[in-house]
């Protein structure tokens, strides 16, 4: 098999091992993008998605942007921005950032509004003011619709990071970017491969988060 | 200055206007129905026994969140920088829209109906093409008409290992030539092209589906 030969010739080779090219650089690069985006992404939409949720308002809307999201060529956009204004991080950041609205509003706002309206019900009862409500049993109930969406906007953003390199920036992508450049074919074979690692180690550490964090009387139904 | 129309083509992309919309259109919807000749069975096979659906649903997911530049390069060892390079990956990502898509289709489809249909002496093919194919056909739709937009999305990213990306070209080589106008007319002519495809396929949906119409018209 050429590919591990090749795999062999990359984590070999010490130039990726420290300084400026190393992975460890490459890995916080491509790790900081992810997570500055996905931050942003959730502050702007896991609120929105809560509100529509709770007051069951903004399907139509919501299913539209789902749809939009999907349609969406990031590189498109990726290039675009960085032509129309100029080669700066937070343009790059945009479109990692829109990439992650839509999963996250989408399966927050399903998650909420699948919570048995019995409980919502019992909580007002209760005497629970709204706010309440939505802390102490929307959002734990949907807890595992809220992480599946955040799983897939986090996945989403940790494969579309790579192409930051495109716009001359750091991260993973670096390696295929110039490996292909340079018609060094180990180089876009390790980088390539680190990607993948990256983002099934993201899904990992989402399905842990399920495991963790979500109730067990929610996981057995 | 050679290009002025809109849709003439600099002499770096190597490609006319109608030639990108070509190549957007055949590897991205060969894709799709790539996926969809693979997805059938699978479904078929998921619907039958329950238990291998989740185990299936979490392999194309994971399939799913390989980055597709990954898979591209990954692959120009094999099979170079082509178009079935490009071609397999997004064969490959639509399978986690589609499975599900069919999935969820054939399990739209009532058990009285198939059992009327086992009644009137209906063998299991002609079931399965006359019956429950049409009636999951809305739901497998859907999934069809995203699988297909995201890949004409998707396919982009195929600029990046060489000329295989369809309107994805005109986002590099517009960055790498300075010229801003070709990366507007690559984004709009995918974005338009996308509307179009959906619309197309909303249009075979209803051809494929008469009585969902007259359903419509009669309530």
């Amino acid at each position: 098999m050429s590919l591990f030969n090749y795999l062999r010739q990359f984590f070999e080779n010490p130039s990726y091992h420290s300084g400026y090219d190393s992975i460890w650089t490459r890995l916080v690069e491509h790790c900081q993008y992810s997570a500055v985006a996905l931050l942003i992404a959730v502050v702007i939409a896991f609120p929105l998605a809560v509100l529509s949720g709770h007051t069951g308002r903004g399907d139509g809307a919501i299913s539209v942007i789902a749809v939009v999201g999907r349609a969406m060529p990031s590189l498109g956009l990726l290039v675009l921005l960085a032509a129309e204004w100029g080669l700066s991080l937070s343009v790059t950041m945009i479109p990692l950032v829109l990439l992650g609205i839509p999963p996250i509003l989408l399966y927050t706002h399903a998650g909420i509004r699948a919570v048995d309206p019995a409980a919502v019900d019992a909580a007002r009862g209760l005497g629970m003011t709204p706010w309440q409500v939505v802390r102490q049993v929307e959002i734990p109930a949907a807890l595992r619709l809220i992480l599946a969406g955040l799983r897939a906007a986090a996945v989403q953003i940790v494969a579309t990071a790579t192409l930051a390199a495109v716009v001359s920036f750091g991260g993973f992508g670096r390696y295929i970017i110039d490996g292909l450049y340079q018609y060094d074919y180990a180089q876009v074979v390790g980088g390539a491969v680190l990607v993948a690692a990256l983002s099934l180690v993201t899904l990992f550490v989402f399905w842990l988060l399920d495991r963790l964090l979500v109730s067990p009387g929610l996981r057995t139904r | 200055m050679a290009a002025t129309g809109i849709f003439d083509m600099p002499s770096y992309v190597q490609s006319s206007y109608l030639g990108l919309v070509w190549l957007q259109l055949e590897v991205s919807l060969g894709a799709t129905l790539a996926g969809l000749v693979i997805s059938l069975p699978i479904g078929q096979l998921c619907s039958r026994l329950p238990k291998l659906y989740p185990a299936t649903l979490g392999i194309v997911t994971l399939i799913y969140s390989i980055p597709s530049i990954a898979l591209f390069v990954l692959l120009i060892d094999y099979t170079g920088e082509s178009e079935t390079t490009v071609f397999i990956p997004l064969t490959l990502y639509t399978l986690a829209i589609l499975v599900p898509g069919v999935v969820d289709g054939i399990r739209s489809v009532p058990r009285d109906v198939l059992d009327a249909a086992d009644g009137m002496g209906y063998g299991r093919i002609r079931r399965y093409l006359t019956v429950e194919l049409p009636i999951a056909l809305p739901t497998l739709m859907a999934a069809v008409r995203v699988a297909a937009v995201s890949s004409l999305s998707l396919m982009s990213i195929g600029a990046t290992i060489g000329n295989y990306g369809g309107f994805g070209d005109l986002f590099l080589l517009g960055l790498r030539f300075f010229d801003n106008r070709l990366i507007w007319v690559g984004l709009i002519s995918l974005l338009v092209l996308s509307v179009l495809c959906d619309l197309l396929l909303r249009g075979a949906q209803r051809l494929l589906t008469p009585w969902a119409r007259s359903l419509r018209g009669a309530s």
